[in-house]
């Protein structure tokens, strides 16, 4: 179709783009490994053990994970803006982080408080994300429930929002009775971290990533009917309840599950959505779509190849990069264009 | 009776509208027996807070009837599906669109969407009947433009267009002239009449220009606080029918010229 081969140059750069910072996220990091030996490592066979291990099972299940949470993070960003008509919405406005920090708030906070029970749970990765898609899933649970029972979607982001504050209060009263040890594995936890995941995790990751990706393909010509405003939607013959439920569905698996493995990443879902429409100057969501995705992807994959700070030994938080990376590009892009494209 | 019954988009028997609560019933007009003909432009007329809103509001299924009977193609209209009721009935409406970023051909290809597939690609027909609309409306220059570049009254035009490439018998529009300029007024008015004659669709408008409406519609529907009448606009005025819409302190309606004066 005409419409798509207009961008069909943007997106080849943008693919090109993405594999290029795919590649540099893998060959950066706090052990140098000459190029060579990175091919080498990928197709199995370099001479070094320990640079094959890091390679194989440390830098690229990180680079995959980072392409997941970019892309998921944007796509479910800009499935909010559009519903809520509101260009403030992230993934985060139906409170499902907010439900994720409460699980594991419970989990590594609540352990003083409750003892017992939670005391003699070991606290691993697994029990973390357990409780934080837990926690994710009863919120989404509660705002399915209200949005399928009010009329107005403007109503679901203040109920959004409500469950937020609600779990937030819930953490500072859990924070208050804890211990200092305990508070610090909370914060951790709220720096986001991209390179714990083993490819078991990784591959559990990517089956849900994809249904929620799926449920977004499906949403892309509801979400640009809605793009008219929800009467004219509805004179359209679009199901306005169903459209909405698919799209806080979809939203949902991704933050939720991204929040589950990663920790609470912020900016992303806010920041991809203006950027790509900025820069591809459309509000079709057939093009929006991929769009983000390439865009998140490639976002993530800079920031995090930032956040290792190459050949030093530390890492930094992600979550404070792609807010201190990418805020500027998106106020540059702003005052550059003048104008807000929404 | 069974000939012209036929030609019948829209009819309604002893309609009563209002808004219903859990505690009570709030009634706004009722016994509104209107018929809707296949190829007329009807205009709907009536003081501020008498209705207009609610009547039109209930005859495209926003909101439910209290009462009586609502028929669209001989069937009742609470039968109709949403996808089916978007083949039979388009609007325009009063509220601006959400996004503005859309390029006009863009905008008037989201009409189509009841016919497309579903992720909304448009096929050859699709894009020659937006096109078509986007002829019959005069705004060719206009179709590459971005929709917050566009004055009201151009955009009313493309909002009109988009109404027409969902290819419906009847459009129905609220206050399609509010904001604009006198001449676009006329201008919007007469390209609904236009668009009459030549597409055989029914086109109804709800509006605050009386004299405009009685010199350009076949069909008026006037909304009092006692009573829905509807008629040709010189029958209309024959019965002294516009007298009745407004307190007599301040204006009259003078028969002769078809409009109304400011009482000296």
């Amino acid at each position: 179709m005409s419409e798509t081969n207009t961008y069909k140059g943007s997106f080849i750069l943008l693919i090109l783009t993405l594999v290029v910072c795919f590649f540099a996220n893998i060959s950066l990091g706090s052990v140098s490994i000459p190029l060579k030996e990175i091919f080498n490592s990928l197709v199995g066979a370099s001479s070094n053990a320990s640079w094959q291990y890091i390679i194989v099972d440390y830098r690229l299940p990180k680079a995959v994970t980072a392409i997941l949470v970019g892309s998921g993070l944007g796509i479910s960003g800009l499935l909010m803006q559009t519903l809520f008509r509101n260009p403030l919405a992230g993934p985060f406005v139906l409170g499902i982080t907010s439900g994720a920090s409460l699980g594991v708030a419970l989990v590594i906070l609540g352990g003083g408080l409750f003892g017992g029970i939670f005391a003699s749970l070991l606290i691993s990765k697994w029990t973390i994300v357990i409780a934080a898609s837990l926690g994710s899933f009863l919120v989404l649970l509660a705002v399915l429930i209200v949005s399928s029972r009010v009329k107005d979607t403007m109503a679901i982001l203040i109920i959004g929002l409500m469950f937020g504050s609600i779990t937030s209060a819930v953490v500072s009263v859990l924070s208050y009775f804890s211990s200092a040890e305990q508070l610090q594995q909370y914060i951790f936890w709220g720096f986001g971290s991209l390179g714990n995941l083993s490819w078991n995790e990784v591959f559990i990751f990517f089956v849900i990533y994809c249904f929620g990706i799926l449920l977004s393909i499906l949403a892309i010509k509801g979400l640009n009917t809605l793009l008219l405003g929800e009467n004219y939607a509805k004179s359209l013959g679009l199901n306005i309840k169903r459209s909405r439920i698919i799209i806080i569905l979809a939203t949902s698996l991704l933050a939720g599950t991204i929040t589950a493995f990663t920790g609470p990443i912020a900016f992303i879902g806010l920041a991809v959505p203006h950027l790509t429409r900025q820069i591809f100057n459309t509000s079709n969501h057939k093009i929006l779509l991929p769009a983000v995705f390439l865009f998140g992807a490639i976002v993530m994959l800079i920031c995090d190849s930032i956040a290792q700070l190459p050949t030093s030994d530390y890492t930094l938080p992600i979550n404070a990069i792609t807010s201190l990376i990418g805020a500027p590009v998106v106020i540059w892009l702003l005052v550059r264009k003048r104008k807000m494209v929404f | 009776m069974k000939e012209t019954n036929q030609h019948i988009i829209l009819k309604t028997e002893n309609l009563s509208i209002g808004y219903k609560t859990k505690k009570e019933e709030t009634t706004i007009a009722t016994n509104i027996n209107i018929a809707l003909k296949k190829g007329e432009l009807i205009g709907l007329v009536g003081g501020n807070g008498i209705g207009k809103s609610t009547l039109l509001r209930t005859l495209t299924q926003v909101q439910p009837k209290l009462s009586g009977a609502l028929y669209l193609n001989e069937k009742p209209l609470e039968d109709y599906a949403n996808m089916d009721l978007a083949k039979a009935m388009s609007l325009v409406l009063t509220e601006t669109i959400a996004s503005k970023n859309l390029s006009v051909f863009e905008l008037v290809a989201l009409g189509r969407q009841p016919y497309t597939n579903w992720v909304g690609n448009l096929s050859e027909e699709d894009i020659s009947e937006v096109n078509r609309a986007i002829t019959q409306t005069n705004i060719e220059n206009l179709k590459h433009k971005k929709c917050f570049e566009l004055s009201d009254g151009q955009l009313q035009k493309v909002m009109i267009a988009r109404a027409l490439a969902q290819d419906t018998d009847l459009i129905i529009l609220d206050e399609p002239t509010t904001h604009l300029d006198m001449y676009h007024k006329v201008y919007i008015l007469k390209l609904l009449q236009k668009l009459v004659k030549e597409t055989g669709k029914t086109i109804l408008f709800s509006s605050h220009e009386i004299d405009l409406a009685i010199q350009l519609c076949d069909t008026m529907i006037v909304m009092t606080k006692t009573e829905v009448t509807s008629d040709s606009p010189c029958h209309l005025i024959q019965q002294g029918t516009f007298n009745t819409l407004f307190p007599e302190d301040l204006i009259t309606f003078d028969a002769t010229t078809g409009s109304f004066r400011v009482k000296k």
